[in-house]
């Protein structure tokens, strides 16, 4: 089951660039929360702030607070902790190379320790079925290299690989975006499913995208919040002129 | 109503949690075991602290190698250091039966690096010589007017060239170069250029700078060649194309185009081929004729400061000996080092910083 | 101008045209060609040379014909034993430093400059280093010190190793995909974990490859072991005594006037040779087919 997220005047820098200001945000648990605006806005950012991606930069800097759940995670535990809980699949796929399927879907608990081999089957079956590539792989796990793959097989691995590891949070940052549209509606597909067993937040640029997968949907512009309500309403009927000049196509 | 572009069949239907979201009251729901094991992992700071200091401390080792070659070389050529001080570098002592410049005189324990320091320049600068005209031919031809399949086994050949190991390099020198120089180009030599006092032969064995020269030339070239090919290859083709484009000669653009970007980084390449010049012991050693003497004939025997460490050192006659030869070894590592850091720079300057490559 | 200057000038321009081209072709030529006389005469004398009996015995005394350099090519392996215990952990170490921890930083910049400097230092330089720290003392705290020994030789062949392993391991590192640490990261696998079992070893290739080069150089180096390893006329593997190396019988059997052993140093030369050209040829031919399969 997933968890809510709460931000608090969360504030970010790259070096002097002030990429995020004042956000504030209840992300509910068990939903798809979208967030959507134009290229560099800040969304992306913003979804590195949750599982302290952001700060892997050395000119990065974070103010506010973000609580997932009942934890703080800027005071309350370090960064590899909270990776751990808080899984990301990022914008193009990134499996390992130099791993099987099997390793590359297993690698989170691998490279942490676990070694329970029974177990680890299950979870890999498992993971594989939760993001609807088992049935394309089930042969060729442990000879194929996760690179060899296609580009929204790969994807689809990537999420596998994050879910192996039961976080309570999934964040995709513009997951389909380098993907052909059948893999992209095949992962739409996905996210429809996890959602009640994860707290899912989807960063896209794709608006149809949002409307089809998430319950509430986020605005941003120029590193600002705009709007969050429900995505009908955001696309139905915004309260702010300027989130109804991004969905009409004004700007973007 | 503004104009939608999303049908309303899309939405998702809004879900009876509070809008507040959930704080994090899990629904009746045991965490699963992967889960439970994750979260008893600690955060690893100690291994990650450790595992830095570590590569620190390795990448630091550089540093230490250098540290410890010089405290090495300064701590046993104090002792020759402290009786000649500067003067080790320039000072002509004379015989007092012939009363002929003498420069190193191990029995006596008189020491001067001059004639090494002398053999040292005549080579390697004889070496540029022959070697700088050919490596940069060879460097154009193969960036600007090879035919492509021709171009990958050639510098495949340059590669090897440059990976024969110093000794056979000298091997073959005394075997096959030795002879060639003595019967088929120093007599010639001397009968036409003689007039020069470049080239009086003596004493006629073949071995001598000259024959230090030639392979050193050997040597460097695929060096020179590769590095003056890399920073070629890097020249924009626009900047080629720009300058055939106004009617230029293929000639006429490699000048302008190629040459004039290049050339920072060619001189770069002559001067690591120096570098490595300088510092060649084991095929200098074998033909130079390790005669510490100054000649101006280009065919008289002579040392280089490599050649004479390599020569002596494992059998000196004494302290004062080791020392001196010691002293020789710390001038050339410090001559060696300023040569390659200003090579170094020039590539550097020309790559922005970019990792350069280890040749 | 004129037309008639004009006609003159074009004519000098293609004539210089082709007079560079010429030049350029005679260069490759004048390098190619005794290039190729060298190989082929190394081959030669080498193979000519070559027998079984040159790689299990040791050599004659003066005078007895046959004999080998089994004695030699031992010595070599040994101290290129030690030169590589010494020189990959702490070369790759280095490199791992340059490459994820110190990227962008001054100290990297100072460390991987003199790295490429140390690079160019003459080997004889490092031999007589070693010599005055290990082989001179004779009450020193360092083990093997006193006297010639392997462990002196090997010492400073590992030395020669470092930078030369260092930076390319460091090239290597560098072309590991940055979204491929991401993904490591963001499983919350701990830094040192990531590094190793994720980045290095997706540029494991590469490294090993790196590691492979500065072996084929050191191998063939003689002017460190001259007053260090010192060489050995008999059978030694151990670390304490001097021990023969392949590159410095040839270099003792090539100055010497005997024919006999003329005819070892061939074909040790053919031997080294052969060695190196196989790591030179593996190299290239990971290098080309792609270090880093399919993390694009």
């Amino acid at each position: 089951m997933g968890v809510g997220i709460e931000v608090t005047n969360l504030n970010a820098w790259y070096g002097t660039n002030h990429t995020l200001q004042d956000i504030n945000l209840n992300i509910p648990a068990n939903h798809a929360t979208a967030l959507i605006g134009p290229s560099g806005c800040g969304k992306s950012t913003f979804v590195r702030c949750l599982n302290r991606m952001h700060e892997t930069n050395p000119i990065a800097r974070v103010t506010g607070s973000v609580r997932i759940g009942d934890l703080d995670i800027y005071e309350g535990a370090k960064p590899v902790q909270i990776r751990r809980r808080v899984g990301m699949v990022f914008q193009r796929p990134n499996p390992f190379p130099t791993m099987s399927i099997y390793d590359n879907v297993a690698s989170g608990l691998k490279l942490n320790g676990y070694s329970n081999k029974r177990v680890l089957d299950e979870i890999v079956e498992k993971s594989l079925k939760n993001s609807a590539l088992w049935e394309e792989v089930k042969d060729d796990l442990k000879k194929k290299s996760g690179a060899s793959l296609s580009g929204g097989q790969q994807q689809r691995l990537c999420i596998a690989r994050a879910l192996a590891v039961d976080p309570e949070v999934l964040l995709m940052d513009e997951p389909a975006s380098a993907l052909d549209p059948v893999s992209t509606s095949k992962i739409e597909d996905l996210i429809f499913q996890l959602k009640s067993q994860y707290t899912i937040v989807i960063v896209t640029h794709n608006m149809q995208q949002a409307a089809r997968v998430a319950e509430k949907t986020g605005f941003f512009l120029n590193g600002r919040l705009v709007e969050f309500d429900s995505t009908h309403k955001i696309f139905t009927n915004p309260s702010d002129k300027r989130t109804e000049d991004y969905i009409t196509g004004r700007f973007g | 109503m503004p104009e939608i572009r999303i049908s309303q069949s899309q939405f998702q239907p809004e879900s009876t949690t509070p809008e507040g979201g959930d704080r994090g009251r899990p629904v009746a729901h045991e965490p699963s075991e992967v889960r439970k094991y994750l979260l008893s992992r600690g955060n690893s700071a100690l291994a990650d602290r450790v595992f830095h200091v570590l590569m620190v401390v390795c990448g630091l080792s550089i540093f230490g190698i250098v540290l410890l070659i010089v405290y090495a070389l300064m701590l046993g050529s104090a002792l020759s250091w402290h009786k000649f001080g500067f003067g080790f570098f320039y000072k002509v002592f004379s015989d007092p039966v012939t009363n002929l410049p003498l420069f190193w005189d191990p029995v006596n324990a008189r020491f001067s690096a001059l004639p090494f320091v002398y053999g040292t320049l005549v080579s390697s600068f004889l070496a540029l010589l022959i070697a700088v005209p050919l490596a940069l031919g060879l460097a154009t031809f193969l960036t600007e007017m090879c035919p492509g399949a021709l171009r990958g086994p050639l510098a495949f050949l340059t590669e090897l060239l440059a990976a024969i190991p110093s000794v056979i390099y000298g091997f073959w020198a005394v075997t096959v170069l030795v002879p060639l120089l003595r019967v088929h180009v120093n007599p010639p030599l001397t009968r036409w250029l003689g007039w020069t006092g470049l080239f009086n032969n003596d004493n006629p064995t073949g071995l001598g700078y000259l024959a230090g020269g030639v392979i050193l030339s050997i040597m460097i070239l695929p060096i020179i060649s590769s590095l003056s090919r890399e920073v070629m290859s890097t020249v924009p083709h626009s900047q080629r194309e720009a300058v055939l484009a106004l009617g230029a000669t293929r000639w006429e653009m490699i000048r302008m185009a190629v040459l004039r970007n290049a050339r920072i980084g060619i001189v770069g390449a002559i001067i690591l081929g120096l570098g490595r010049a300088l510092g060649e012991t084991m095929a200098v050693a074998m033909v130079i004729g390790n005669t510490p003497e100054i000649h101006r004939s280009l065919l008289s025997n002579g040392s280089t400061m490599a050649a004479v460490i390599a020569n002596e050192y494992a059998e000196a006659v004494s302290d004062m000996h080791y020392s001196a030869l010691t002293e020789i070894g710390l001038a050339l590592f410090i001559v060696t080092i300023l040569v390659n850091a200003l090579a170094q720079l020039l590539m550097w300057v020309v790559t922005r910083g970019t990792p350069s490559q280890t040749r | 101008m004129s037309v008639e200057t004009f006609k003159f000038k074009s004519r000098m321009r293609a004539v210089t045209d082709n007079a560079v081209t010429l030049l350029a072709i005679l260069a490759t030529v004048i390098v190619v060609a005794p290039l190729i006389a060298i190989f082929a005469y190394l081959l030669y004398k080498g193979a000519s040379s070559l027998n079984l009996a040159f790689f299990t015995q040791i050599p004659k005394p003066v005078g007895e014909s046959g004999g080998g350099m089994a004695n030699a090519i031992v010595g070599s392996g040994v101290l290129l034993a030690i030169a590589s215990a010494i020189g990959v952990p702490i070369g790759i170490g280095g490199g791992i430093f340059l490459a994820e921890f110190g990227r962008g930083t001054k100290l990297a910049n100072a460390v991987r400059f003199t790295a490429d400097v140390l690079n160019g230092v003459p080997s004889i330089v490092m031999g007589m280093a070693i010599y005055v720290l290990i082989v001179k003392p004779q009450n020193s705290i360092i083990p093997f010190s006193g006297h010639f020994s392997a462990f002196s030789g090997g010492v400073a062949l590992g030395i020669m190793m470092i930078p030369t392993v260092c930076r390319t391991t460091e090239e290597m590192l560098l072309m590991v995909p940055h979204a491929v640490r991401e993904a490591a990261l963001g499983l919350g696998v701990p830094n040192w974990r990531s590094v190793l079992s994720i980045t290095v070893k997706t540029a494991s290739p590469g490294i090993i490859t790196g590691c492979m080069l500065a072996f084929a150089r050191v191998a063939g180096e003689t002017a460190p072991l001259i007053f260090t390893a010192l060489g050995n006329a008999f059978w030694s593997a151990s670390l304490n005594t001097p021990i023969a190396a392949l590159p410095l019988q040839i270099y003792v059997y090539a100055l010497s006037p005997y024919d006999d052993w003329h005819r070892l140093a061939w074909a040790g030369s053919l031997v080294l040779i052969v060695l190196i050209v196989l790591a030179v040829s593996l190299v290239r031919y990971v290098t080309s087919r792609g270090v880093l399969k399919g993390a694009s």
